[in-house]
């Protein structure tokens, strides 16, 4: 009789159980839904969901289950694909523009398994359908931007100290100013660095003439504003779809990714993404009543009426103070006593703020978010233009003191700081972006890999283990458990990490799968040649483990290093693919020489005398 | 017991070696011109471009689609059917960027002359700033990967064999891609997954090997390296086909049940397989033993007199 550690098998057997939870909500797989999102972003009513229920049912598209999510979007889950497309364009005729309406997929998991909070692994946009846009950074654009603005700044600061100047031009990475009078480089001097402390001065310059150069530290930080901006204005846009598991990330030195499962109309969401934002400064009209004014809807003479990120309105003067394209830069810091949110503007802004503030103080002033967008609609059989724009006020805050073109917004808390300081970055003069990489995969391409893929899988799978079985007897039987838990393992694995399933992720799986079999293959064959020197049955497995070993170990740790090598210098499926292959290393390891062993003493473990092993 | 192989065998692979050199070193040398020659299919991915799928109710006749292209001002096309008769790809040279919808709208529009109800399954669009830098690396990755398996196999096995595995997982990946461009299969991302796969598994083929020639050359310290390696090989043998067998088996079922999506990629991995199994056995192993590996290769380093250590 054999002994199997407690710890060992308890500790085992909890590792199984868990893995087992983690990939139960996949095996009740995915039906075709629809998303539904409002476009002000308020949660369904029982009623509505009622009412689009009925109104499907009548259509002859009735759909199996209509609910909400904790997010507030409507779902409702569809038979066949069929059935999905055609309430699609029913809910888009029947309730017009009021919905942002995503085609996806909803897990048939069982409640208690969402409660649990175990959801199925996400699958890539080449299984679920969906749509990958890459977008450039035109970071060099950024930069000449900032430099452009120098100039004319430059300008405008000496104009104002009435210092006389030839010529102020950009070259290079620099502003070359070149100043009539030779004996005013040291006024100059004085008034830019006013302007901006920050400024270095090249020390060689040719007498009566300024060399500011943009230091390497400065370009940088433009660039990397140019694309946090843009990541920024991308993440508030695509939230706005109202899609769900929605991805937006930077990808290499100045790419920005965007995901959207599910969509499928994909002109629409490039339009939404290429809205353009900008920001107005305003002062808040004090001595009329929004409230009164959103009731009759009419505003006082001079104001508007807005409304702020939690829907109160507000009313402000039609005067701006100053725009997104005037602000050079906002950040948010954190340290400095309270929170607050630096922000910097280029002189034209300082003036008119400097101006305001000095007659305003202690009155409030608001920021508006401004997005446009440019919707092509057919007029008479042509393709016209037209632009829309949202309007938001993300700021209202008191003028406590008199300043110009550097100034703190107060009294926030850090979380409201730092989104503000985002938005307000979003609605600076952006950095021009373009299309790089557009793919669109359709739901039934999608769907069409997963049926046939898995198909695929599971005839291949059900051939291998019967091969086994055939080959080794109850050890084959052994192999086939532990291989089953090992793509368990991965897919629990996979979920936990939060990594989407891609088509090149199932190579990476195939590859494990295949090395894990070989790894069960190697320590068989080698009992059996033990088996075959006339080794006793304990002895066999002993040594078959044991020399077995060093060839499992040192093929998967080649293999999870080359996984590692790939994920660092891949991108996109190459990654996808070293992901699966690394998770799949760690639980084939872990299944063929832990499990499998624990499998065999289960078997003959309890045995007084094994005569003869089944191999 | 069922047993492919009852004894084991004792065939002299090492003896053959010198043969098997000359056809791989002409099987690379024939992937290579041919991929010059002929080139690879690039997709997309590679070449930059738009690629539209479309489906039709039923199927259309290609001339009549490209007519209808034409007909919508569309230059510069090539269509060709894509799994069955009704549905197709539209592949468009390479534009300034990656945006797809204008051209998208066009394709669509031409295409309803046929069919008004045809429906746009897929599209993809790589812009020229994205279709070099996909290339490049997927290239740098597979580079990088192949010096760390050498830098591994010549820390665990000494640097003959790592040299044996470097060339071994060179020649794999060269003769598949050949093998590619002689079948004309699509060249996408996936099918450089399907290379990192036949990379790993080659690597795998080849460890597991080493790993009984280096057990042999401990026990069998008289004999001779290349009678030590035909022993660990034949050994191994029995394992390395039912091994193969299954994986190969897997990817055909693949191939053949997975759809037009995975075809490519489930070719390419079957002949890389079969190409792995082979140059495991005779690239890798025949390498090594031509570099000079030999028993001493695995000794425990001689110890000195033990008094000498004593404080």
């Amino acid at each position: 009789m054999q002994r199997y550690p407690l710890w060992k098998g308890v500790l085992l057997a909890a590792i199984v159980v868990a893995a087992f939870l983690f990939a139960l909500p996949n095996w009740y797989g995915e039906s075709p839904a629809l998303q539904l999102s409002r476009r002000d972003r308020a949660e369904f009513d029982p009623a509505t969901v009622t009412a689009i229920a009925d109104a499907l049912k009548a259509a002859g598209v009735p759909a199996q289950e209509v609910y909400t999510d904790d997010d507030g979007r409507l779902w409702a889950r569809f038979t066949q694909v069929d059935h999905q497309l055609k309430a699609r364009d029913l809910i888009q005729s029947r309730f017009e523009g009021q919905y942002a309406i995503a085609l996806t997929n909803a897990s048939r998991a069982p409640e208690w398994l969402n409660t649990l909070g175990l959801e199925p692994m996400s699958l890539g946009l080449d299984l679920r359908g969906g749509m990958l846009l890459v977008y450039e950074v035109d970071t060099d654009g950024a930069v000449a931007q900032l430099l452009q603005r120098l100039e004319r700044d430059f300008r405008k600061e000496l104009r104002d100290a009435r210092i006389q100047y030839q010529e102020v031009a950009v070259a290079g990475l620099s502003v070359h100013v070149t100043l009539r009078d030779a004996g005013q480089v040291d006024a100059a001097r004085k008034v830019l660095l006013a302007y901006d402390p920050q400024l270095t001065f090249a020390p060689d310059a040719p007498p009566g003439t300024l060399t500011a150069a943009l230091t390497e530290a400065a370009v940088k930080e433009r660039q990397a504003f140019a694309i946090q901006q843009n990541i920024t204005a991308l993440e508030n846009r695509v939230n706005a779809l109202g899609v769900a598991e929605t991805v937006v990330q930077r990808q290499g030195q100045n790419r920005i990714a965007v995901q959207v499962p599910g969509v499928q109309d994909a002109s629409e969401v490039v339009r939404l993404l290429g809205k353009v934002a900008t920001l107005e400064f305003r002062l808040v009209e004090t001595t009329a009543s929004p409230l009164e004014a959103e009731r009759t809807g009419r505003a006082p003479l001079g104001t508007r009426l807005y409304k702020q990120r939690d829907g109160t309105p507000v009313l402000l003067k039609r005067d701006v103070i100053a725009t997104g394209e005037q602000l050079i830069d906002a950040s948010f810091a954190p340290a400095q006593g309270e929170p607050s949110v630096s922000v910097k503007l280029d002189s034209r802004g300082g003036d008119e703020m400097l101006r305001t503030t000095r007659e305003n103080l202690n009155k409030p002033m608001a920021v508006v978010f401004i997005e446009k967008e440019r919707e092509l609609a057919m007029r008479d059989g042509r393709e016209v233009a037209i632009d829309r724009s949202k309007e938001e006020v993300i700021s209202v805050a008191t003028i406590r003191g008199v300043f110009s073109n550097n100034f703190q917004i107060t009294g926030l808390s850090a979380a409201e700081g730092t989104e503000l300081a985002k938005l307000l970055r979003a609605g600076a003069l952006a950095a021009p972006i373009i299309i790089v990489e557009q793919r669109v995969i359709g739901p039934s391409v999608g769907q069409d890999n997963i049926t046939k893929g898995t198909r695929a899988l599971v005839i291949a799978g059900l051939v291998l283990f019967g091969f086994m079985i055939l080959y080794y007897k109850v050890f084959g039987l052994i192999a086939d458990i532990v291989l089953l838990t090992n793509v368990m393992l991965i897919i629990a694995l996979l979920g936990m990490f939060g990594a989407a399933l891609t088509l090149p992720g199932i190579a990476g799986i195939v590859l494990t799968v295949g090395t894990a079999v070989d790894a069960n293959i190697l320590i068989y064959e080698r009992i059996r040649e033990e088996l075959k020197n006339g080794a006793s049955p304990w002895a066999a497995i002993n040594a078959g483990f044991d020399n077995a070993f060093s060839a499992i170990a040192d093929s998967n740790v080649t293999m999870f290093l080359a996984g590692g090598v790939l994920f660092l210098f891949g991108s996109g499926p190459v990654r996808g693919f070293a992901v699966t292959l690394m998770l799949g290393v760690v639980a084939s390891m872990f299944t063929a020489l832990i499990g499998s062993r624990a499998l065999i003493f289960l078997a003959y473990g309890r045995r007084r005398r094994v005569e003869r092993l089944a191999i | 017991m069922v047993e492919f192989l009852k004894e084991v065998p004792s065939i002299r692979f090492m003896a053959l070696r010198r043969w098997w050199y000359v056809i791989s070193a002409a099987v690379v040398v024939a992937s290579i011109v041919l991929v010059m020659v002929r080139g690879l299919n690039l997709t997309v991915d590679f070449t930059g471009g738009l690629v539209f799928e479309v489906g039709f109710s039923q199927p259309v006749d290609l001339e009549e689609v490209r007519a209808s292209l034409a007909a919508g001002g569309i230059e510069d096309f090539q269509v060709r059917t894509y799994g069955t008769a009704s549905e197709l790809e539209v592949r468009l040279p390479p534009a300034a960027t990656g945006a797809a919808d204008a051209d998208a709208r066009r394709v669509i529009g031409a295409l309803r002359s046929i069919d008004p109800t045809v429906r746009l399954n897929r599209t993809e669009s790589v812009g020229p700033q994205v279709s070099q830098q996909l290339g490049q690396q997927a290239a740098l990755a597979l580079l990088m990967t192949l010096l760390l398996v050498l830098i591994y196999i010549a820390f665990r096995f000494r640097w003959r064999f790592g040299v044996g595995s470097l060339v071994a997982s060179l020649h794999d990946p060269i003769v598949a891609v050949g093998a590619i461009a002689l079948l004309g299969i699509p060249f996408d991302l996936n099918v450089v997954a399907a290379l990192l796969t036949i990379l790993g598994y080659s690597v795998n083929d080849t460890v597991v090997i080493f790993d009984r020639i280096r057990e042999r050359f401990k026990s069998m310290r008289k004999a001779e390296p290349a009678e030590v390696i035909d022993r660990a090989i034949n050994e191994t043998l029995a394992r390395t086909i039912i091994v193969s067998g299954c994986a190969l088996s897997s990817v055909i079922f693949l191939a053949v049940l997975g759809g037009e999506t995975l075809r490519g990629f489930a070719v390419a991995l079957a002949i890389g397989i079969v190409i792995g199994t082979y140059s495991s056995i005779y690239v890798a192993g025949a390498i090594a033993l031509d570099l000079g590996a030999s028993a001493r290769d695995f000794m425990p380093p001689e110890k000195r007199g033990d008094v000498d250590d004593l404080p």
